[in-house]
């Protein structure tokens, strides 16, 4: 053993090895070179040949709006004929990709959030099967996929990808996305909160052919509608991107016809690499600085406990760097973490949507921007741990993002867009399930998901339920048109809850009320997904306040449409009314966290939520007090509660606003702040604790040791860059025990003799 | 010249300090916390988001948990301007939520000149009728 050679392999050993291990891959899983990097591709030898053969930016400018144009006849072509409902309420999202894989440019409505993440299987394709002899990429073919560890959201959105050729050589790609809800998941809907490992959230797959010669192949089709709850949904929707697709493909062959490949692949390399370098120079322009917040998710859906989203945001030149280390560790048997991807996709929401909405769409917008992530945390998790409720972490992510930039663009000379309070994050919905009045087999969401209440800007009020924060030109749909195919009723709808604010100079927008009832059938239920109802899950901005926190509400033990049809008097129309007066004698009357776990309800229960408000902005006492008494008339807030923190003085009965007295009453206000507050340096003494609070479940980092993560006790860390398995107790495993206890106290016996 | 960094503060770059855009107080050195030089009061925050339904009845009440979250306001000293608010775990250490490079503000804004001063004070007139 002592003549063992022990020197290092030379190149062509290497070589040998590399050739063996590529033909010997037992599982291409996730690629982490793709999956990590959300930059552009290096140009190619054919983008640079075609940028010196056409570079006229008048005519580059031309094509790239013949191409917008065609992604958003595409995206028309989804939203109307699509059969999910996230289809028909823009839950979509259409593009051109190069012939690398870069998302090029991308439709003007729908989840831009998809720019950011659908090229990764766009280059999981070209690396692993454009070669491949069992697979292959031809004309004609296209692709399918919806896992997230290869490169999206959640599972429930599905692509479909197709290469485009002229004169035989791949030139770019065309792919239409579409949050189509029911993927074969433990629960119905999608998005499964229950899900404990990726085995439980349903259909998973990678990207793979399911188009030759333009047609749907029928096994592979039938293979997947095997795995669904809605067969029919799942083949219509296929031909419905299938065909969207292929109309962008039309118009991409309109200006090849016209105008050449070249220019066509100058156009989108100079569009990318154009948007890129305006961005390096938009953020050159903000102020030097590290600007710090968080966010609190206060619970995994399945139980309450307080989970860190760290966010530091540091500015330098033209670099951007997110630094969410310190955030939570991931957790192994919870549906709340998200891959890098997701949140970077979020991210890059920010600054398509809310900072430079005037940029065309793409990847390239948030391509120059770092982020920076401890392994296995609940921002980038492993591909282990399950992430079909992603949503609580990039939305989470997102809020803090959004709270951070605007500090930064306050002090700019050219904003582009209002500095912004954070908006609602959270999805309050109700997701549903089961077999409807048709005899169909359903499971879906309602579109009130898209209902948040926006955050207050630097000149105006937040608008009320407005639009989600990941696609700023969505809408709520239609709910009659849903109560066609589904059997349940909203009782109450779109009627905006009363006192649930975010005060401020500029308030919040607010939210609405949701009352479900089933109707008609004995197999049907909700589930909902949502985290703030202990704590709220966004930030005030410049000494606005943040919302308050949203439950859910249910009675039990009543049919309300009997109610309805012998008694009407006794309906209420509001949350409020029905959980302290509790008009339906003998029913039962509870509330939850917005975790519910899927459920299935009787006739005539009702579940009651309420969609959440955006942040304020500024000092509530400089609320035009004018504006207080138009929140009072339009139902958003009590006259009580409006005089007690605006100070405004009013009669309540004729709402005649005393001016004089509101200044008065505010001078007053803000002498009596300077006198119950106390100096920082004593404050401090006071307040700062060394560690986490006992009382609380807390993962993530505590103040700046952003080294240290805590797992749900002090006692209970793990280093920020060595992972750890996070698994939490089930939830009625911790309720038994907690009984089990109570037993054992009062001496009542059970478990092992002693 | 002075650079409005936040509706309520500013940074001066001759003096190299935070100052409030209200009543003109020197708050605190530009480099370090600005919230160093504020009062801070520690705020149930049932009192700014009341509870919808019953808390004698029910365990959630669309109120935030006063035992899991606090609303730490941050006033200036001298008017009372509520400057900051920041929802905080108990006993979570404020964050140091705007750390400026001074240097580098000040060589940007010589290069920009005072005629590139954002437009953007925190006066508002209120309006005197009550009209809609």
């Amino acid at each position: 053993m002592k003549d063992l050679e022990t020197s290092a392999p030379t190149p062509n050993e290497m070589e040998l090895i590399k050739k063996f291990l590529d033909d010997t891959t037992l599982f291409l899983g996730p690629d982490p070179e793709i999956m990590q990097n959300h930059d552009l591709m290096p140009r190619t030898a054919d983008e640079d040949d075609a940028i010196q053969k056409f570079s006229d930016s008048h005519m580059i400018a031309k094509i790239r709006d013949r191409i917008q144009s065609g992604c958003d006849e595409g995206y028309e072509m989804v939203e109307q004929m699509g059969a999910a409902p996230g289809a028909k309420w823009g839950d979509v999202i259409t593009g051109v990709y190069s012939a690398s894989g870069d998302l090029a440019i991308a439709s003007a409505g729908g989840v831009l959030i998809f720019s950011a993440l659908v090229h990764h299987p766009i280059k999981f394709i070209i690396k692993n099967w454009l070669n491949d002899p069992t697979v292959g990429v031809r004309e004609g073919d296209g692709f399918i996929h919806n896992d997230s560890r290869y490169g999206n959201v959640h599972n429930t959105d599905q692509s479909m990808i197709l290469p485009i050729f002229h004169d035989g050589k791949l030139i770019c790609w065309v792919a239409s996305t579409v949050h189509e809800g029911e993927n074969g998941a433990i629960e119905p809907g999608g998005m499964p909160s229950m899900a404990e490992s990726p085995s439980d959230e349903g259909l998973k797959m990678s990207p793979f052919k399911v188009v030759e010669n333009y047609q749907i192949k029928r096994d592979v089709l039938t293979f997947l509608q095997n795995s669904v709850r809605e067969p029919k949904l799942q083949y219509e929707d296929m031909k419905v991107k299938l065909f969207a697709c292929l109309r962008i493909k039309q118009r991409l062959e309109e200006t090849l016809n016209s105008d050449g490949p070249e220019a066509l692949t100058s156009t989108l390399r100079l569009t990318m690499e154009n948007v890129r370098a305006e961005v390096k120079r938009r953020i050159s322009e903000w102020p030097d600085m590290t600007v710090r917040s968080y966010i609190i998710q206060d619970s995994t859906l399945r139980e309450n406990c307080v989970v860190k989203i760290n966010c530091k945001l540091t500015k330098t030149g033209d670099r951007l760097i997110f630094d969410f280390r310190g955030s939570s560790p991931e957790f192994t048997n919870r549906a709340t973490n998200t891959i890098v991807a997701g949140l970077k996709g979020m991210l890059a929401q920010v600054f398509l949507c809310y900072v430079w909405p005037d940029l065309p769409r793409g990847q390239a917008a948030f391509a120059p921007i770092e982020v920076i992530t401890d392994p296995h945390s609940i921002v980038n998790c492993s591909y282990d741990a399950p992430n079909s409720q992603s949503l609580m972490s990039i939305f989470t992510g997102f809020t803090a993002g959004q709270h951070a930039v605007a500090k930064f663009l306050y002090s700019c000379p050219e904003k582009f867009t209002k500095v912004h309070a954070p908006t609602f994050n959270m999805i309050n919905t109700f997701i549903w399930g089961g077999v409807s009045q048709h005899g169909e087999t359903l499971g879906n969401l309602c579109a009130d998901l898209n209902g948040m209440g926006a955050g207050a800007t630097a000149n105006r009020d937040g608008e009320h339920a407005l639009a989600p924060i990941f696609a700023t030109m969505a809408d709520i749909g239609e709910q009659e048109l849903n109560e066609e195919e589904v059997p349940f009723l909203q009782l109450v709808s779109k009627k905006m809850t009363r006192d649930a604010i975010a005060p401020g100079k500029y308030r919040g927008g607010q939210g609405y009320t949701m009352m479900v009832a089933t109707k008609d059938s004995d197999q049907w239920g909700f589930m909902t997904t949502a985290e703030g109802a202990k704590i709220p899950p966004i930030q005030g901005l410049f000494g606005g306040y943040a919302c308050g926190t949203y439950p859910l509400s249910k009675v039990k033990d009543v049919d309300v449409y009997e109610i309805l049809q012998n008694t009407p008097e006794k309906f209420r129309h509001s949350i409020e009314e029905i959980m302290n007066e509790q008009p339906f004698e003998e029913a039962s009357y509870t509330t939850h966290h917005m975790g519910m776990g899927f459920e299935i309800s009787k006739r005539g229960e009702l579940f009651m939520i309420s969609q959440g408000a955006g942040a304020g902005y500024g000092d509530l006492l400089e609320r035009d007090p004018v504006n207080v008494v138009k929140d009072i008339e339009e139902g958003l807030i009590s006259p009580e509660v409006a005089a007690r923190l605006y100070k405004v003085v009013f009669d309540h009965t004729t709402l005649a606003i005393d001016f004089e007295a509101t200044e008065a009453a505010r001078e007053e206000e803000r002498q009596a702040r300077i006198a119950r507050s106390t100096p920082y340096a004593e404050f401090i003494k006071g307040w700062n604790q060394p560690q986490p609070p006992k009382h609380l479940k807390y993962f993530g980092c505590w103040g700046d040791d952003i080294g240290t993560l805590y797992m749900g006790a002090p006692d209970l860390t793990r280093s920020g860059d060595e992972p750890k398995p996070n698994y939490m107790p089930h939830p009625k495993d911790v309720r038994i025990a907690e009984l089990e206890a109570r037993l054992a106290a009062a001496g009542i016996g059970g478990g092992e003799k002693k | 010249m002075k650079i409005p960094m936040t509706e309520y503060l500013r940074i001066d770059l001759e003096t190299e300090k935070w100052e409030c855009r209200v009543c003109d107080h020197v708050i605190a050195p530009a480099e370090g916390n600005y919230k160093e030089g504020l009062l801070v009061h520690n705020r149930d925050p049932r009192d700014i988001h009341p509870p919808v339904i019953d808390p004698d009845k029910y365990r959630f009440t669309f109120s935030p948990d006063p035992d899991w979250v606090r609303i730490l306001e941050f006033c200036c000293p001298s008017c009372g301007t509520q400057v900051e608010t920041e929802y905080a775990i108990p006993g979570h250490p404020p964050l140091w939520d705007m750390q400026v490079d001074v240097a580098a503000l000040k060589a940007q804004w010589a290069a920009r000149g005072p005629e590139m001063l954002p437009d953007a004070g925190p006066v508002v007139v209120p309006s005197r009728a009550h009209s809609h």
